[in-house]
């Protein structure tokens, strides 16, 4: 038993060895090769762009939820339903928006990555990236990495927007709050730093996010079985790092003041 | 030339080369034979570092690649090398002419205005029409997608070729044309060749020296002369394609 787990922690630890060792080489070709501006182009498109619908779908219907949830206990201890705009906007902006976002993001687009990448390294694609002057890192990894991480912050203020808006609907033709009131709530307890806390926290979800399901991607074996198998491992792991990550991202970051 | 000693190289707890010593001279055409899972992909596949080798050396033109770890100059030392993979393994995210075309971007200074005139050039030299090149790798056949392949090697004048199974799946005709393509690489460009296979009519044709791979070590290494007359009773079994001998006693024994 002992024995197991120890080859099971071993066996992690030499995955989150070899996945640093993705982002130094990332880091070593980015300044050493032209950068695949065409490449990095049309994987924001497939990352970012493609997953706006269901982005803001997702957000809009939390948004509402939320404005519902907040709307009814506020309204069953108090009587009146008082500052739902405050608690959607900041649920959304400070925790939802980042978090949703990682894991819409990490299920459509992740998966995708990681089944691509994967298939090419099944079918030896990888290996002929080596032979034909490039490697996989340049190649694949960078661009990838850049729509993952241009992109999921930029998704994550369009969420927030949306996710205000599904609330503003719910508190104003459900609730009957008045829409300046559900607004002021927002402005009046909103500062700089509540945005800088969802935003560096998107940062790092879409930096672990590309991190992941490159890996993953790469490091496939297998034919087709062991993309199923990574694919289903990068979702999985992404969603999962999301959740702990901003755990301990929130403490830090509200220890830092912001 | 490519000098190989003494070399070892093993998956976990699974020894797959257990000590190769072979010399590749340089404008010369070895063939490597074998049977399926002797361990020919992983020799050849160390020979360009897309596997790092246990132990043991190899010299490429007097210098040890065997545990370079510089990406720069590991990538410098790949640009002599063109890799015909078994299945291909064609981008099939682009279309066959930007197949071909992508080792251009990489490894050569031509402009981009050259390119259809060397897919053009490249897939006529493999036997396949100009159209082809709008294709995707998708909607061709196996034997066409390994001559596609081969046309993308072939593009970047590589100085070694090495050459996982070039005939398997073609049809015999095709094979026979792949053949004489790797001898006249040979003639008119000195390309130094490499090929791995169990096609014996076509090694026979092409090799000017013949290592039998077995069970993780060469057996025997010479000219097609010599395998002809061997008395190595694997080798003899390997060359006639017989169900009876040592090599199925042994397959049974496991």
């Amino acid at each position: 038993m002992i024995k197991r787990i120890g080859k099971y922690v071993a066996g992690l630890l030499a995955q989150v060895g070899e996945a640093t060792e993705m982002i130094r080489s990332s880091f070593f070709w980015l300044f050493r090769s032209k950068f695949e501006f065409h490449q990095a182009m049309n994987q924001g498109v497939a990352i970012g762009v493609n997953s706006f619908g269901v982005t803001a779908l997702t957000s809009l219907f939390t948004g509402m939820v939320l404005a519902l949830q907040a709307g009814n206990t506020i309204n069953s201890i108090f009587g009146d339903p008082i500052f739902v705009g405050t608690i959607v906007a900041f649920s959304l902006i400070r925790e939802l928006g980042p978090v949703l976002t990682g894991v819409v993001v990490s299920g459509r687009a992740g998966a995708a990555v990681t089944a691509q990448i994967g298939t090419m390294a099944v079918t030896e694609q990888i290996d002929a990236l080596y032979t034909l002057g490039t490697n996989p890192i340049r190649y694949l990894v960078i661009p990838r990495m850049f729509g993952f991480v241009l992109t999921i912050p930029i998704l994550t203020l369009f969420s927030n927007v949306f996710g205000i808006i599904g609330g503003y609907l719910v508190a104003v033709y459900a609730l009957g709050v008045p829409g300046e009131i559900y607004m002021t709530d927002i402005t009046t307890f909103m500062d700089v730093a509540d945005f800088l806390h969802g935003f560096i926290k998107s940062f790092i979800f879409a930096f672990m996010i590309g991190t992941v399901c490159c890996y993953k991607g790469i490091s496939t074996r297998g034919g087709a079985e062991g993309v199923g198998k990574s694919t289903t491992g990068a979702v999985v792991t992404t969603i999962v790092l999301i959740l702990v990550l901003d755990y301990f991202l929130t403490a830090i970051l509200t220890a830092l003041g912001i | 030339m490519i000098e190989i000693k003494n070399l070892h190289k093993n998956f976990g707890e699974k020894e797959v080369l257990k000590g190769i010593n072979l010399q590749i001279p340089e404008g010369k055409v070895t063939c490597i034979l074998g049977g399926s899972g002797c361990g020919k992909s992983t020799l050849i596949k160390c020979l360009i570092r897309l596997e790092e080798p246990t132990s043991g050396h190899i010299l490429v033109d007097g210098k040890d690649i065997t545990h370079l770890q510089n990406e720069i100059r590991l990538a410098a030392i790949r640009r002599h090398f063109g890799y015909l993979f078994q299945e291909g393994a064609l981008f099939d995210s682009m279309t066959v002419g930007e197949n071909v075309s992508f080792g251009l971007k990489y490894l050569t200074r031509i402009p981009e205005s050259e390119y259809p005139r060397i897919i053009k050039e490249k897939l006529a030299l493999v036997g396949l029409q100009e159209d082809v090149a709008k294709l995707n790798p998708s909607e061709l056949s196996g034997g066409m997608k390994k001559r596609v392949s081969l046309a993308r090697v072939l593009a970047v004048n590589p100085k070694v070729i090495l050459y996982d199974e070039p005939t398997t799946g073609l049809d015999p005709i095709m094979s026979d044309i792949i053949s004489d393509l790797i001898l006249d690489l040979k003639e008119k460009l000195k390309v130094t060749s490499v090929v791995i296979t169990h096609d014996m009519h076509s090694a026979f044709k092409i090799a000017d020296y013949i290592a039998f791979l077995y069970e993780g070590k060469i057996l025997l290494h010479g000219t097609p002369e010599e395998f002809r007359k061997t008395d190595n009773p694997y080798v003899k079994q390997f060359v006639s394609g017989s169900s009876h001998g040592p090599i199925q006693m042994k397959l049974m024994k496991e």
